[in-house]
């Protein structure tokens, strides 16, 4: 058999199998056309930028009960799921699954979306504000699904989770679609850094519809974000506002009893017997979680000793002893503020990275399973070592999972630092209202009357009683706290099942109910 | 004990209480209580307050107490220190052995 480049080839190999011969313009991409090459910044076959995102929805035709999914980024400053879901309820599109990596306070319009049935029901790792309120006083009939960050990577990668139309905002794109949280070339208005969350819905998603307010020229390197995995780029006026997106620099705490927490985590991390030249660290947001890195950098210096990497969201603080050389590399899923965002721009080894790297369960490998030590934050604990980080102690949805669970599991030392009493609320219970993550994956709690261990490592135990730290059981904590503030009334439950709480496995780990 | 003047006690901080008091005209004691942890604690203040106010003696008086989640302690104190204000002549039960 010829053909069509004049050439005689067989129609079946044993060992391969059947060949397909060379078709000449048989197939879209594989002719050259030459009065389209001037077009070619449009794309050859398709142009990608599309004047709105009611144009882009329809070209996709999204339709009745599909899922569509967002990243929080832009944290407190988003605007394009608002943006997004008011154009939708406005084409009459109706029952959809919104798949966020997370929400917050600005994303309180949901509620409105879902009492007229344009969202049946979410799923996030966190949710804040109005539209927490409304599940927590049982206003929605379908419960919002909590996901770990890792856990929603997990769902994602795996199918589980099916995205139909991804919409992503992004700061900085060129018109075929590759996209960052930054600029090299500019100053992108609403930078953002990492666009670790929403890598994987790029990847992922059936449809991937990126939304800039600032159109770059091709190509946009480094980018985090590949034009081969966009379908579509929507140019709008203003994709978030700056000041909720990063804060200029992350406030150091002068708190004294979260000093003392910090210098109580940093002593437990020097006497873990995980503190060696090359160990890696993770640390939260949170005042205690962000000041432990600072009490951390005198031991490193006094012990001369270097951290391989520093994972998840990056801060001021992780950045500092990064430029001085303390942290050899940076991976990060999310930048916290202004100084993370300019690291990850101009320091080399700040890498970004996925949240699938960075902390699911079940690929190949995930970072988050090579941290010697993170330091998390916890509303409640309890005498089992589980800790809640979503619902209030009066009982309503106002945190997130984050990457909480996903940590402990994987960290040889996962720290929990709380103070032992806030306000009047002790933070030690015989039972946490909600489960995030479970005991058995918590170490250590720290807190500024004491330092408790999980009895599940006598390892850790005997190191920091060795380093004659002020070692107690978590019972002992407990009491002190009770024997100061009292004992609080237990929160009054309705039945209703307003939340449904997924381990990072996907198995559901605790409901939360609604709040009489 | 007679509440002859409304007054008040305490602040809107973080761990205190502000507490207000005035005369209640033969109605008895009445507690209004907002508090950031009514649900855990409400009674537990409700009975702090009641128990400070029969100590002193003080059979009517109408109590307006903001609650931003202060110990047993600070909530007697408080009282203690509305109702001086409020009554004639020097009250400083706190001075008593």
């Amino acid at each position: 058999m010829f053909n069509k480049a004049g050439r005689k080839i067989p129609s079946f190999i044993d060992g391969i199998g059947p060949l397909v011969p060379y078709r000449e313009k048989a197939a879209n991409g594989q002719y050259k056309n030459t009065e389209r090459s001037k077009d070619r910044q449009h794309n050859p076959s398709r142009d990608k930028v599309m004047g709105s995102i009611e144009q882009v929805i329809e070209a996709i035709g999204l339709k009745d009960g599909m899922t569509i999914s967002f990243h929080h980024h832009f944290r407190n400053g988003d605007y394009i799921v608002n943006m997004v879901m008011d154009v939708i309820a406005k084409m009459g599109i109706r029952d959809l699954t919104v798949a966020a990596s997370s929400l917050t306070d600005i994303h309180a319009p949901l509620v409105k979306h879902i009492q007229s049935g344009v969202v049946r029901r979410i799923e996030t790792s966190g949710l804040r504000g109005e539209l927490a309120h409304a599940y927590s006083c049982g206003m929605f009939d379908i419960p919002v699904i909590i996901n770990s960050h890792g856990g929603r990577a997990r769902a994602i990668a795996s199918g589980e989770c099916p995205i139909d139309v991804a919409f992503l905002g992004v700061p900085s794109c060129d018109p075929y679609g590759n996209a960052n949280g930054y600029s090299r070339g500019d100053d992108a208005a609403s930078a953002c850094g990492s666009l670790g969350y929403a890598k994987v819905d790029a990847q992922h998603a059936k449809n991937v519809v990126l939304i800039t307010d600032n159109l770059v020229s091709y190509p946009n390197v480094p980018f985090g974000i590949p034009e081969s995995q966009v379908d579509y780029v929507v140019v709008v006026d203003c994709i978030g506002d700056p000041k909720g997106i990063v804060s200029g620099a992350t406030r150091y705490t002068s708190n004294p009893k979260e000093l003392l927490i910090a210098r109580h985590a940093a002593d437990v991390i020097g006497a873990s017997g995980y503190f060696y030249d090359g160990f890696s660290m993770q640390t939260g947001s949170g005042g205690a979680s962000l000041a432990t890195t600072r009490f951390l950098r005198e031991k490193m210096l006094a012990a001369n000793v270097k951290a391989s990497f520093a994972l998840g969201g990056i801060t001021q603080q992780i950045v500092d002893l990064h430029e001085e050389g303390l942290i050899h590399r940076l991976l990060d899923v999310q930048s916290f503020d202004l100084r993370a965002v300019e690291s990850l721009k101009n320091n080399r080894f700040h890498h970004q990275i996925d949240a699938e790297y960075y902390a699911s369960p079940d690929n190949a490998g995930c970072a988050a399973h090579q941290l010697d030590v993170v330091v998390l934050s916890a509303l409640e604990i309890d005498l089992e070592f589980n800790v809640n980080v979503i619902t209030g102690s009066d009982g309503m949805i106002r945190g997130a999972s984050g990457g909480h669970c996903d940590t402990a599991a994987g960290a040889a030392v996962s720290i929990i630092v709380a103070p032992l009493i806030r306000g009047r609320m002790p933070s030690i219970l015989d039972r946490v209202n909600t489960i995030i993550t479970p005991g058995h994956t918590v170490d250590v709690l720290v807190t500024d009357q004491g330092i408790a261990v999980n009895p599940l490592r006598q390892d850790l135990l005997n190191n920091l009683k060795s380093a004659k730290l002020p070692v107690v059981s978590i019972e002992e904590l407990k009491e002190r706290a009770n024997r100061v503030v009292g004992h609080p009334e237990p929160i009054k439950w309705a039945d209703k099942v307003v939340g449904v709480v997924k381990y990072r496995d996907g198995a559901v780990i605790d409901v939360i109910r609604q709040v009489k | 004990m007679k509440i002859k003047q409304t007054s008040i006690a305490g602040t809107l901080e973080s761990s205190d209480i502000s507490i207000a008091v005035e005369d209640n005209d033969g109605r008895g004691i009445e507690i209004e209580l907002v508090s950031t942890v009514e649900n855990q604690f409400g009674g537990q203040i409700r009975k702090v307050i009641r128990e400070t106010l029969e100590g002193l003696g003080v059979k009517d008086v109408l109590v307006r107490a903001n609650d931003k989640g202060a110990l047993d302690c600070t909530i007697q104190a408080r009282v203690k220190t509305a109702v001086g204000r409020a009554v004639d002549g020097n009250l400083r039960p706190w001075e008593e052995k």
